[in-house]
């Protein structure tokens, strides 16, 4: 798994993760079987990296019970001594967040679970099979949230509507020439493999 | 047209979207990846089109797979297309596409300069945010330089919701591009404050992750962030704050003791969980800080650790980690809270979470004693036993060796229990830190000399069973341990019972599969043993086992002869051929023993790794001076002669070094270093060698009291022996107890009356005698080795540094140091450069200046205090000093409203800390300096404002009629006077002759701007010792209509604004009036003082609305309330007989001042003493004259005014020296001013 060249580079990037200035480095969203849902990191890796990182990130977090606490260190591609990680596991979803010390822990496991309840009311139940289809949405959403590693936004209601707002706009650009596209591509879901459906955001009552 | 657009849209249809895509790789599961191909063919096609859609939809897919670990790097100009797409759905996918692969790089991103520009500038804020937040992602130093200032300006967007983003954004350009943090701080202070709680919680997140990195530069922001602490509702942003305080306070003591109550009062109210958390971490970290100053803040700790004990013994795994977290942070300056927890962190360790038990292992290292060390390492060695995963398993490992050997093996009694532990460590297959155990083998073994019997016999048992270990021959593997185990057996050969056994153990094949430098080791110890096996031989007349031994040794050394590490090789030639020629010599029946024994004499002492650097450097020793004389530069007679001196020099110093060599020179020199080190206390000296011991020693300490069959676990690798140990020394220590017990009773016999006191017995820690009476050689280091410790510098390449950015003063309009021409942000030139920021417009032209000090010697009380703050002062005179900020504009340019308004704002940031942090105001330095400030702004006025005061009230009319008033007007002393009305009137009461006074007015210049401009006078209440009214001129100097006008100040401990009945400390006072264009109306308010010794400075804000034909706008106004100790006086007249009783009666201290260059008459001297510093004449005599005054409080002030040659002399008398000396500082002030 790690050649010579790789593991420089590991540690090439080690180096440079304790320099550069990010609260949150990285979000990563995976399911039980390791699955990237959505990974956002806010420094640079090569995408080879990036894989490595998920994967190891799934191998320490998914060999953890239920009922242990949600942090999490020894990561040892990302971030260093001042980094954690944090995640929340909801039905099929891990939701993961790589932070350094000056985050609160339990501001960001709250945080988590703002992300999470937006997703739900954006989607409206939201599923994996949602996050699966709509990576951009999921995008635009945490956009919101989080901004180049910091926290932006922490009101549900203020990012909904801004979503919406922005969700709208679009509408109105579309018009009438993506009606056919819309569609072709109801049709084309018609047939979805069914998979558990609402991933049970409320089973976690918040901190703050 | 349409039609094609048409067209296009149907042809799209059929195009694969992302969800096509998706939906394509979950039916392709078994050929992934060659699916995956065909899509990125297929995408690459569509990226050649020119339909933007079309270019659109396949960079959304292109994110897609980067996701799923796919290199889209190839599309990154595609990706910048589809950014300056006019529609907001494509620039979105362009933006997201780009914020997942661009980083710094990424070559074509310096493409995307001015689309980003055009973006940010879009009237659509969703454009403008979606570029924000791609430009979050991906900055560049050349793409933050290029767009600060656009950023900038979006700081003060009207949508809050660009105006957080932009705000947030400043943050990544600060670290790419540091010069922008000096323009752009002032507006990042200002949304401290904006209304806007999203912007503001931004603004508190920025400002807190960049005093984060540099906190001292921060630290006068630190009153605004109290401010906001106790105002925010807002969780988030309280957490930040607490945690910048936790970074602030190191660096403030005082803030500490400030922030405790509220923090305590938090702490007992929240019941955010998280709030409470970041409470007491934040509390932990005052205190850690306060620790030094003053130590008596158990409570306060006492009530972290028990808040952080319910969070341990919580349910909730969350809480149980992060009190354990917190509880490891007191653990450093008060372990003995932490300790008394012990059961809960023991109970931790059993913790079925990983993460937990972690935190609990760092916290064990505080927690062990004497007494219970044996204990908790029994208990972690059942944790190794049992741990699955190798990290937590060397987790432990590490922690094991950390907690036994931390300050130098502390808390070990019994060391043959400590290598035991050791030993049952080598069992760990896959360990890491074999090399850990091995140092610590190696230590223990070195320092303490009484256990190197016991170590050789179990490192002589780990080389028999080499084989266990054999499996594993990664380096730093646990086969490490063999390097110490062969180099103890063969240092300390003397102890080994079966010394053949061992070298054969040690010349065995398997070893050559051991890595090199153990190996090398190996041959180097086989030696050293064979030596002393050779020693032993001969002196028992043995020879044929002598020649046994030396054969046994030349069969098997070629095998390392030929090994591929060079270090092995070389050693294994070498001790061959001597082992050869040692062969030959026993032959001839030589003994050789002696010889041999001689290659290996000498003690191995160990070396402090620290101990080359800490050298000092003798005096007049200059490294980088030439030893020899410089070669000389006329080279004329070149090679020949130099060769000759090289020759000549060597020969020298050969001569040289032999005497050195001398035998009885080393003797004497070793015995004058002994005596050196004996007279030196820092040096520790090492205990004589064990044998020694033994024949010297007649007492009992000497020897091991436990008796243990060595040769029973010897042979039965892998037995837990430490348990032996533990049981042993229980057993030893029920000995040591009854001991004492029998002997205390001897001594009750004796003294039969104290017995109560001693029946209740605790084992102490001093109690526990170990087992063996160990000295712990400590590490050799030079003499005068320099003591300190702080060899970890800081990281040169830190990117943090280049924030560290002085930014005290740094407002428009503020002394200090303003920014500069080379300060202003890039701004595209064409077109727009008249677009500046109003602040680099508004960087006003000072002039340098250096600030009195003299003051600050004369507090000895305080200066300790201030002494980091002093440090900054210094800071700031470098900066001062600094030539980009001399100013070419000399100081007669300034406009006189610049200059007056400039200097007002004079006082520093930091003495405005100061104030704000004094329970009793710190007397500021820069106080002289203000009161010249208002005598400015006084003269200005006057000038300005003259006819305006005429119509205001009658009492500045007065003085213009001072001629009228007549001399006989002197009884009217009796008259009692308490208010400012009256001033002009105690002027006259010195008057004598008809000298025509110029016209001056109390009011000071509060603050100004285009809008409205505020003067004040302060005047005491004499019915009430604690108040003083505060008089306030506003006048309008705008067009508009100003109403809703609301006077607020932040209160001090030590003066605070009286405020209607229920309205809360932060309210401010409705001013009762409005103002149409240029009218001015006054407004008083009573402020309540308790002590008026010193003088004080209030800050405070106008807030108002101003109201014009166009609309209306919201406008505050800052401004900073001077308490002068004037303004605590009272004109109170005094009878000359009653003065001279005052003066008598000797109650009064004394000072005095003296003012040079005195050129007004004495006549307007005294007026102005009089009308300024509200004192009234009680005898004048020609130059001299006797002057008093009271405060509000009852102190009685007298003054001595006497006239020289162009100097003027004031003696003062008061009851309060403090107030005596602030008040002749004033006046000294005054006078030089008006001069």
């Amino acid at each position: 798994m790690s050649t010579e060249p790789e593991a420089v580079q590991a540690v090439r990037n080690l180096w440079w993760c304790g320099l550069s200035g990010r609260m949150i480095k990285a979000i990563l969203v995976f399911n039980n079987h390791g699955k990237p849902r959505l990974s956002r990191f806010y420094q640079h890796f090569s995408e080879d990296m990036q894989q490595q990182i998920i994967r190891e990130t799934f191998q320490l977090v998914s060999r953890r019970d239920e009922n242990v606490c949600n942090f999490l260190e020894g990561g040892s591609l990302i971030g260093g001594s001042d980094y954690k990680l944090i995640y929340r596991h909801y039905a099929t979803l891990y939701f993961l967040f790589c932070v350094d010390s000056s985050e609160s822990e339990l501001g960001i496991l709250d945080l988590i679970q703002v992300f999470v309840e937006t997703l739900d009311k954006c989607f409206e139940n939201v599923c994996e099979l949602d996050l699966i289809f709509h990576m951009d949405k999921v995008h635009c959403i945490l956009q919101e949230v989080v901004m180049g590693g910091m926290v932006l936004e922490t009101n549900m209601n203020e990012i909904v509507s801004q979503v919406e707002a922005q969700t709208k706009l679009e509408k109105a650009e579309a018009g009438f020439s993506a009606a056919p596209a819309r569609a072709v591509s109801a049709v084309k879901n018609i047939n979805l493999p069914e998979i558990p459906r609402n991933i049970k955001v409320s089973n976690l009552s918040p901190f703050v | 047209m349409a039609l094609k657009i048409v067209k296009g849209s149907i042809d799209r249809m059929f195009d694969k979207n992302l969800q096509d895509l998706v939906r394509g790789i979950r039916n392709h599961k078994d050929d992934e990846a060659k699916y995956i191909s065909q899509c990125i063919d297929e995408i690459k096609q569509e990226l050649k089109q020119d339909n933007i859609a079309v270019k659109a939809n396949a960079v959304i897919k292109l994110a897609y797979l980067q996701m799923v670990g796919y290199d889209i790097s190839w599309a990154a100009f595609n990706i910048i297309e589809v950014m300056s797409s006019s529609k907001f759905t494509f620039k979105r996918i362009g933006y997201l596409a780009a914020s997942q692969c661009f980083y710094e790089g990424t070559d074509v991103i310096m493409l995307t300069t001015n689309q980003i520009r055009k973006d940010l500038n879009s009237p659509n804020q969703y454009d403008t945010g979606v570029a924000l937040t791609g430009l979050s992602c991906f900055v560049t130093p050349d793409l933050a330089r290029d767009l600060a200032n656009d950023i900038m300006t979006l700081m003060s967007h009207t949508k809050p919701y660009i105006r957080k983003k932009a705000v947030l954004i400043m943050y990544k350009v600060f670290l790419k591009y540091p010069e922008s943090l000096r323009p752009a701080f002032p507006r990042l202070k200002e949304k401290l404050e904006d209304p806007d709680s999203g912007v503001q919680s931004a603004a508190v997140n920025v400002i807190c992750e960049l005093a984060r990195r540099n906190p001292k530069n921060y630290l006068s922001l630190a009153p605004l962030f109290f401010k906001l602490m106790t105002s925010s509702t807002n969780n988030w942003v309280l957490i930040k704050i607490i945690k910048l305080f936790g970074a602030l306070t190191p660096l403030e003591p005082r803030l500490g003791k400030k922030l405790i109550e509220p923090l305590t009062n938090l702490i007992h109210s929240t019941s955010a969980m998280s709030l409470l958390y970041e409470c007491v971490n934040t509390v932990i970290a005052v205190l850690i800080s306060l620790s030094s100053g003053m130590p008596n803040h158990s409570a306060s700790i006492q009530l972290c650790v028990q808040k952080l004990r319910i969070l341990i013994e919580d349910s909730d795994q969350n809480l149980k980690y992060l009190g354990l977290l917190a509880m490891s942070k007191i653990l450093k300056t008060h372990p003995k809270s932490v300790q008394s927890h012990k059961d809960l962190i023991l109970q931790c360790l059993d913790d079925k979470d990983e993460s937990i038990r972690l935190r609990a292992l760092d916290l064990l290292y505080g927690m062990v004693s004497k007494k219970n060390l044996m204990e908790i390492v029994k208990k972690l060695m059942i944790h190794v036993d049992k741990a699955e995963g190798t990290t937590y398993r060397d987790e432990l490992l590490t922690k094991i060796i950390d907690i036994c050997s931390q300050s130098n093996y502390q808390y070990i009694t019994n060391f043959e229990w400590y290598i035991s532990i050791l030993v049952e460590l080598t069992r760990l297959e896959g360990t890491r830190h074999g090399h850990l155990i091995a140092a610590q083998m190696l230590d223990v073994a070195i320092r303490v000399k009484a256990i190197r019997a016991f170590a050789v016999s179990q490192m002589a048992m780990l080389l028999d069973n080499a084989h266990l270990l054999a499996g594993n021959m990664q380096r730093n593997g646990i086969c490490e341990v063999l390097y110490a185990a062969a180099w103890i057996c063969g240092e300390f050969s003397e102890h080994l019972q079966e010394p053949n056994q061992t070298l054969e153990a040690m010349l065995k094949s398997k070893v050559t599969t051991l890595p090199g430098h153990i190996q090398a080791v190996y041959v180097q110890n086989a030696a050293k043993l064979y030596a002393s096996i050779l020693q032993q031989h001969e002196q028992a007349g043995d020879k044929k086992a002598a020649v046994e031994i030396t054969q046994i040794l030349i069969d098997k050394l070629p095998q390392f002869v030929q090994n591929a590490d060079l270090e092995v090789q070389e050693r294994a030639s070498c001790i061959l051929q001597l082992i050869k020629y040692i062969h030959k010599l026993q032959a001839k029946d030589i003994p050789v023993a002696e010889e041999v024994m001689a290659l290996f004499t000498g003690e191995l002492n160990p070396v402090a790794p620290k101990a080359q650097k800490k050298v000092p450097l003798p005096d007049g020793l200059d490294l980088d001076a030439w030893i020899n004389d410089a070669p000389s530069e006329s080279s004329s007679d070149d090679e020949n002669t130099k060769k000759t001196i090289f020759h000549e020099e060597e020969q020298r110093s050969i001569r040289h070094r032999q005497p050195e060599m001398d035998e009885d020179e080393l003797a004497r020199r070793r015995e004058v270093r002994k005596q050196e080190q004996a007279n030196n206390p820092f040096y520790i000296k090492s205990s004589p060698s064990p044998q020694k011991n033994y024949q010297d020693a007649s007492g009992v300490d000497h020897i091991p009291v436990v008796q243990i069959d060595l040769t029973v676990p010897l042979r039965v690798p892998g037995m837990p022996l430490s348990d032996q140990y533990l049981k042993l020394e229980e057993e030893r220590r029920q000995q040591q107890r009854q001991d004492r017990e029998k002997k205390k009773k001897k001594q009750k016999r004796d003294k039969k009356g104290k017995r109560r006191h001693d029946s209740l017995h605790t084992e102490s820690d001093e109690d526990i005698a170990p087992v063996h009476q160990v000295d712990i050689i400590t590490e050799e280091m030079p003499e005068n080795a320099l003591p300190s410790d702080d060899d970890d510098g800081k990281d040169p390449n830190d990117p943090y540094k280049a924030l560290d950015i002085d930014l005290d003063n740094l407002k428009p309009l503020k002394k200090g140091r303003p920014l500069t021409d080379n300060e202003k942000l890039p701004v595209r030139m064409h077109r727009i450069s008249e677009k500046k920021s109003p602040e680099i417009e508004a960087a006003p032209v000072e002039e340098k200046s250096k600030k009195p000090s003299k003051k600050a010697k004369k507090e000895k009380k305080d200066k300790e205090k201030r002494k980091s703050k002093e440090k900054g002062g210094k800071k700031h005179r470098k900066s001062y000093e600094n030539p980009e900020n001399e100013f070419a504009a000399p100081e007669e340019i300034i406009a006189p409203t610049l200059k007056g308004e400039a200097e007002n704002e004079k006082p520093t940031e930091g003495s405005d800390l100061d104030f704000w942090l004094s329970k009793a105001p710190v007397q500021s330095k820069s106080q002289t300096e203000s009161l010249k400030n208002e005598e400015a702004s006084v003269i200005e006025e006057i000038s300005e404002t003259k006819e305006e005061e005429e119509a205001k009230s009658s009492k500045h009319k007065k003085k213009k009629h001072k001629k009228e008033k007549s001399k006989e007007e002197k009884k009217s002393q009796k008259k009692k006077r308490h208010s400012a009305d009256d001033a002009p009137e105690s002027v006259q009461n010195g008057s004598i002759d008809d000298e025509l006074l110029p016209p001056m007015s109390s009011y000071f210049l509060l603050a100004e701007s285009s809008f409205v401009k505020m003067t004040y006078d302060i005047q005491g209440n004499l019915q009430d010792g604690s108040q003083v009214v505060v008089s306030v001129i506003f006048e309008n100097q705008s067009s508009g209509y100003l109403k809703s006008m609301d006077f607020n100040v932040l209160d001090s401990l030590n003066t605070k604004l009286i405020r209607p009945e229920g309205s809360s400390k932060h309210d401010g006072i409705s001013v009762p009036f409005q103002l149409p264009p240029d009218v001015s109306n006054e407004a008083r308010f009573v402020f309540i003082v308790e002590s008026i010794v010193m003088p004080q400075k209030l800050k405070g804000t106008l807030t108002f609305i101003v109201k014009t034909d166009d609309g209306s706008s919201h406008e505050k106004l800052d401004f900073k309330l001077h308490f002068t100790c004037t303004s605590y006086m009272i004109t109170t007249p005094c009878y000359s007989d009653a003065f001279s009783k005052l003066l008598e009666s000797g109650e009064l201290k004394m000072s005095a001042i003296k003012v040079d260059r005195i050129s007004i008459s004495f006549q307007l001297l005294l007026a102005k003493i009089c009308f300024h510093h509200h004192f009234s004449v009680v005898e004048r005599i020609n130059s001299c004259a006797s002057m008093y005054s009271r405060s509000i409080q009852g102190h009685h002030m007298c003054l001595l005014v006497k006239m020289g040659d162009n100097s003027i002399s004031v003696d003062g008398k008061c009851s309060d020296s403090t107030l005596l000396g602030n008040l002749l500082d004033e006046l000294k002030q005054t006078l030089t001013e008006s001069c």
